[in-house]
């Protein structure tokens, strides 16, 4: 073992951390079984697994947030006890946790500050803590104002204030959950930087992610967990992505095929020059104009919080126009209801299921009827016909998939994969003619993922329109047949899925419009 | 999975349980209260339950006190359910006992058996009136509800005493110039029949029925799946093509209108005429306020409101006993009720707690079925951050 240097940040390294047989038990659970895992200072060791294979429940544990059953956790070789997360920052672990643990009306130094004792006692020690900030953000390239509040911040700089925030607390070992999630391909560049500069200066970093790319291109090692059991530990050199998907499914993965677009391409869904304002009343949307064919994935690819959102909602009647035409299959709808746009067979997956798409109180059973409780055969003269709505639900869970305990389980204490599953059997079994589709496998495993894809290719062979919004750029490029990109509320350009590249739609999601024109 | 169901009925059990330890435990910090009074807790709780189950006649005075909290708590589990809260149970309840006798003053002569369902059915359109105002205030000018029904109360107090110490007002106080506020006794055909010789009345039982038809009414229909659904999330209601102003008119609609129908009863049931002391509470007894905590007691249940209603029912005849038999001041009844609602409200944190903590084990559980596993964090699954 080498000789322990100081790091940058002027704290002490962890030369290595290990994990010996750690198991972790929940009610009717093994959520972690004997597992071994390790990382050393210097390296990146990606930890890979689908949603609920257990990677949340060990770096819980390491951060001191759950006590394990069993097993033993080692710092340089010493047997530890982490109590709780106060205790690990103590010992020189931090964590970034997938959402930020920011307060937005705060500023930067204020965020970093938190929780932190004063050396001014009651006072607040802001001038130095920022002197600090810019200290440490001289010595890792983290660009970040101290004195910026965070709500004005895009999601980047607001990692790297929880980047400094950990460094700040002297984290020595750094626990990065999803961190990439959120972040444009070119942020996501711009992040491993500052990664393989943490790693040179003598910091231990464990990285989860689901994007198998990434793993490929940022980590030393890999360790694949599934069922709460560690699969294996691999060095990244020499591993492909198909093997570590199988590793972490379990199987082998079935490829997405597109296949010819359909002859009669007639046109179901038009805009022209559409026009609307944010929450804040901001335009959000700029003379936004394409059209979707029957038969058709349009893909919207693009940096979150440009304007997809508001476009969704315009689409399926939840937002005002302010100016220009939506056509429904050649009939202008621009203005109306959700529930006159369900009536022209318009079907919708909303981007935030648990806001727009579920009652999470409401049993799965009333989900399923949540677009159609007032019609027959659910309801007649007024009243609930439970039998009628068990027997279509009994039919879609079956049809669909979804793993639940029964119709009458509250649909709050399903995982993110069914409930998802939920929405599309509500809107796809609907036979709709024009799909809206966002953001559909955001915060799903790979499982779930797959099995989107797969239900709304299989749209496309029905002869569905459909409009395919998402910031993963990877699943515009796969399932579209056209892609749009759209940037600060404007539609970049419209480029066929053959003829696009992703450093192509990069820069227009960029906003760097010249190489559309091509 | 079964061993999981299983453990959550258990589970839920407890759940249910939850507002009767809380009442036990106020009642532990209440005995501490008696002391320092000098009072002995045993007797003082014996004479309690003894004035409220006691005897026939006690058991009876306990069901009629709680017929108003059962209504009033009905249209709370609407109201709350609907996501809207509803303050102005006092003020529905007297306007719809002001229509309701109006009615009955007016036609003294007709027969029992018309007026008493029509005097009942005008109370519920009264209250509804005064509970549809501050609910189409809210839909369609955004007035924060807990405020205009409160003030509605207001408004409700000084019509009551406004209309019972002039236009409606006892004739033969009148003539002896009296200041007291009330009407004439009103016709004793139009009296609620007893149920058995004792103070007991039919409105009891058209309690009990209504919280069946309240159960109906949420779980079974069309109105009722709308009403929950804008009050658990008004997006994916609006996105389903549900009118959310509609519904919220009438969460608060119907709210008021079984607290206007709390008002007729107690007219017809108990008092036979109206009469107050000039505040809310003179006529109402607090009824609107006691019946929020019956139904939150009842966790926003129908039928977990009539045991609910029943035993603050108790809570209210028993203490009167428990003034007489030991001495202490009206206060110390008026602090141990206080106490039994701070418990059960505080009560439902930890039901809270226990449901979230249910929740997690589920979902953990549930990744056990394999492939594919999901999500076991609800974060992942809300949203943007």
């Amino acid at each position: 073992m080498t000789e322990k240097k100081t790091l940058p940040s002027g704290h002490s390294q962890i030369l290595q951390m290990e994990m010996h047989g750690i198991t972790k038990r929940f009610p009717g659970v093994v959520a972690n079984f004997k597992v071994d895992f390790d990382v050393r200072a210097g390296e990146v060791h990606a930890l890979l697994g689908e949603n609920g294979a257990g990677k949340s429940t060990l770096m819980k544990v390491l951060y001191g947030m759950y006590q394990p059953d069993e097993g033993q956790i080692k710092l340089d070789g010493t047997p530890v006890t982490i109590h709780s997360p106060v205790d690990s920052i103590k010992q020189g672990i931090g964590m970034i946790h997938q959402h930020f643990m920011l307060v937005e009306s705060l500023t930067v130094a204020e965020n970093v500050a938190l929780g932190m004792p004063s050396t001014r006692g009651p006072l607040t020690d802001l001038k130095k803590v920022s002197a600090r900030i810019y200290e440490l953000a001289e010595i890792y390239g983290l660009r970040v104002d101290p004195d910026a509040y965070v709500w004005q911040l895009a999601v980047g700089q607001q990692q790297r204030v929880e980047i400094i925030k950990a460094l700040y607390r002297g984290a020595a070992l750094l626990i990065l959950d999803e961190p990439t999630a959120v972040l444009t391909p070119q942020e996501v560049d711009e992040f491993f930087v500052t990664m393989r500069q943490m790693v040179t200066d003598g910091h231990a970093l464990i990285f989860i992610s689901h994007k198998l790319h990434e793993v490929l291109d940022i980590s030393n090692r890999v360790s694949v967990l599934r069922d709460g059991e560690m699969i294996g530990t691999i060095p990244t050199q020499g591993a492909t992505k198909t093997q570590l998907a199988e590793m972490m499914v379990g199987r082998p993965l079935g490829e997405i095929k597109i296949r010819q677009q359909s002859k009669t391409s007639q046109t179901r869904l038009v805009l022209q020059d559409v026009c609307s304002q944010s929450d804040r009343g901001t335009p959000a949307l700029k003379n936004v104009s394409f059209e979707v064919c029957a038969g058709e994935i349009l893909g919207v690819a693009g940096v979150s919080g440009n304007g997809q959102k508001e476009l969704a909602e315009v689409i399926t009647g939840m937002r005002p126009v302010t100016s220009g035409k939506i056509i429904l299959d050649t009939q202008d709808v621009t203005g109306k209801s959700p529930k006159v746009l369900m009536g022209r067979s318009l079907s919708y997956i909303p981007e935030e299921r648990m806001r727009d798409g579920m009652i999470k109180e409401f049993t799965v059973a009333e989900n399923l009827i949540l677009r159609e409780h007032d019609q027959m055969p659910f309801s007649r003269r007024g009243f609930l016909d439970l039998k009628a709505i068990s027997e279509h639900s009994e039919g879609l869970i079956q049809d669909y998939n979804v793993k639940t305990p029964s119709l009458e389980t509250t649909v709050k204490s399903l995982s993110g994969g069914n409930i998802q599953k939920l929405v599309l059997a509500r809107e796809i079994s609907r036979r709709p003619h024009t799909l809206i589709a966002a953001q559909p496998t955001r915060g799903l495993d790979i499982g779930a993922t797959e099995y989107v894809h797969h239900r709304l290719l299989e749209q496309r062979e029905a002869g569905t329109a459909t409009l395919l919004i998402s910031e993963d750029l990877d699943e515009i490029m796969a399932l579209s047949d056209r892609i749009a990109v759209i940037f600060e509320g404007e539609i970049m350009g419209v480029v066929p899925r053959d003829q696009a590249t992703a450093e192509q739609i990069g820069l227009l999601m960029a906003g760097v419009a010249e190489t559309a024109a091509k | 999975m079964e061993k999981w169901r299983q453990s959550e009925t258990v589970s839920r059990l407890l759940d249910a349980m939850l507002p009767v330890y809380a009442t036990l435990a106020a009642l532990g910090v209440g005995a501490v209260m008696l002391l320092l009074l000098g009072a002995n807790p045993l007797e003082a709780f014996g004479a309690l339950l003894e004035g409220a189950f006691g005897s026939t006649n006690a058991l009876a005075d306990t069901v009629v006190k709680a017929t108003p909290l059962l209504l009033i708590g009905l249209g709370i589990c609407i109201s709350f359910r609907g996501n809207v809260i509803n303050i102005g149970g006092e003020g529905q309840m007297i306007v719809g006992a002001l229509t309701a006798t109006a009615l009955g003053l007016a036609f003294p002569e007709s027969p029992g058996i018309v007026m008493i369902p029509l005097a009942m059915i005008l109370g519920f359109l009264g209250g509804a009136l005064w509970g549809g105002i501050p609910g189409a205030l809210k839909a369609y000018f955004n007035v924060n509800e807990i405020l205009s029904t409160i003030m509605m109360n207001a408004i409700a107090v000084q019509l009551m005493n406004f209309l019972l110490s002039g236009p409606m007002i006892d004739p033969i106080q009148a003539a002896r110039d009296s200041q007291i506020p009330q009407t004439a006794r009103l016709a004793a055909q139009f009296d609620l029949p007893r149920l058995i010789p004792t103070r007991l009345h039919l409105g009891a039982l058209i309690a009990v029925v209504l919280a069946v038809a309240v159960y109906f009414l949420l779980w079974r229909t069309t109105l009722g799946y709308r009403i929950r659904a804008v009050g658990q999330n008004p997006h994916a209601s609006r996105y389903a093509g549900i009118d959310v102003k509609r519904q919220i008119v009438f969460a608060l609609l119907l709210s008021g209108a079984f607290a206007g129908l709390a008002g007729a009863v107690q007219v017809f049931g108990v008092n036979h005429r109206m009469i107050t002391d000039g505040s809310a509470t003179g006529f109402t007894g607090s009824a609107g306020f006691n019946g929020i905590v019956a139904a939150l007691f009842g966790q926003l249940h129908p039928l977990g409101t009539i045991p609910a209603s029943f035993l603050f029912g108790a809570l209210l005849v028993g203490a009167n006993k428990l003034q007489r038999v030991v001495q202490v001041p009206s206060a110390v009844i008026i602090a141990l009720n206080g106490l039994v609602v701070v418990f059960v409200v505080s009560s439902e944190i930890f039901r809270r707690r226990r449901e979230q903590k249910r929740l997690t084990d589920a979902m953990i559980s549930q990744s056990e079925d394999g492939p594919p596993p999901d999500i076991p964090a609800p974060a992942n699954v809300e949203g943007t951050p």
